[in-house]
């Protein structure tokens, strides 16, 4: 339960900035934007920020990149079919579970 | 009658608090495994409730990132929510004053947004604050849990729960993906860029704060040009990946 000064600067530079953005269309801008490359811009935007944090970022999330990469197809199957994003969320943990489990347990069995 | 409003607010957040219970549990697990402390890593969700920018921020923390490299980063990743904010400046009640405005700013968040926007009459006061409160809560509960959590469970637990927003961030892509190929493009595109940067050797050395900025721009740059929006659709360009209405 501490908190790092230096942390608190990470914080506030954070905070402000996420505020900032949020607030100042909404506080200043009174007519909807009407650029279409500007609107494009932000169209495109969250597609490509989560794509480039989810790969190949994931590969490496659990030390092992076969039990990512398994978790991450079981994901990518769900999310085909168009399941809700907790469904899909809980099914990459669970694919990845099972890959461990696999990995662990089962086969020093054989080898 | 605003008490009322207050309360259907309340209602409309429940499914998107279940939603964010999960993924900021794996934010919490996530935090204190990269080393912030549980009152840390609560803090980060108390006050800035947006999951991509958290999860950016995370390693600048840890990896002892410029304040500039935050700061640039987190402008980048929660820019769209500058354009939901423009969206609903037009949705909300005539009569909300402006520090009232400067409140329910604070709530702005893909999915909060897009049920925010879903019918077509104008939104109170009373109402936004409703449809704020159960998110915020399950997001800093949830945070918590998974904070605390991280070091109760066993470690082959934290380890499939840290791709759970991984998951989420692929649930969100890839149906918009399926429908529209620019989307497809845009995320190939992005996904190309970041793999050049991890294994590329003099671009790897580039923070992770910045890659993410200069792929995700880059991108949606090119499409931004080589396939803009057709005007019709401007007011569905916020809402893209919200169509589960699952979060």
């Amino acid at each position: 339960m501490t908190i790092r000064p230096e942390f608190l600067l990470y914080l506030l530079v954070m905070a402000l900035t996420t505020y900032i953005v949020r607030a100042l269309p909404l506080l200043l801008i009174k007519k909807p934007v009407r650029n279409k490359y500007v609107l494009s811009f932000l169209h495109y935007i969250p597609f490509a920020v989560l794509a480039v944090m989810t790969f190949p970022a994931a590969l490496f999330a659990t030390g092992n990149i076969y039990t990512a990469a398994f978790g991450l197809a079981v994901a990518l199957v769900l999310a085909f079919f168009k399941r809700p994003l907790i469904v899909v969320a809980l099914g990459a943990s669970g694919g990845v579970l099972l890959a461990e489990i696999f990995v662990q347990y089962v086969l020093p069995l054989w080898v | 009658m605003r008490a009322k409003d207050f309360t259907k607010g309340i209602i409309d957040g429940i499914p998107i608090c279940l939603g964010y219970l999960s993924v900021s549990f794996a934010f919490g697990i996530f935090a204190v495994g990269a080393g912030l402390s549980v009152l840390e890593t609560l803090l980060v969700s108390a006050l800035n409730l947006t999951s991509a920018g958290q999860f950016a921020a995370v390693p600048i923390i840890a990896g002892g990132g410029t304040l500039f490299e935050m700061a640039l980063t987190q402008f980048i990743i929660n820019l769209r929510y500058s354009i939901m904010s423009v969206s609903l400046s037009q949705k909300l009640d005539e009569s909300i004053k402006t520090p009232v405005k400067a409140l329910i700013a604070f709530s702005v968040t893909d999915e909060i947004f897009a049920v925010a926007v879903s019918k077509p009459d104008k939104r109170s006061k009373e109402y936004m604050f409703g449809l704020f409160f159960t998110p915020y809560l399950g997001w800093t509960v949830g945070t918590l849990l998974g904070a605390v959590a991280g070091n109760i469970l066993p470690q082959i637990a934290t380890v499939a729960l840290s791709v759970a927003i991984y998951g989420m961030f692929i649930a969100i892509i890839l149906p918009p993906a399926k429908e529209d190929l620019s989307v497809l493009v845009c995320i190939v595109i992005a996904v190309a860029l970041a793999c050049a940067f991890y294994f590329v050797p003099f671009l790897s050395v580039v923070p992770a704060g910045f890659r993410v900025i200069i792929c995700a721009c880059a991108a949606a740059l090119i499409m931004a040009f080589a396939r803009p929006l057709k005007p019709e659709s401007e007011t569905t360009a916020p809402q893209s990946g919200q169509k589960d209405g699952a979060l």
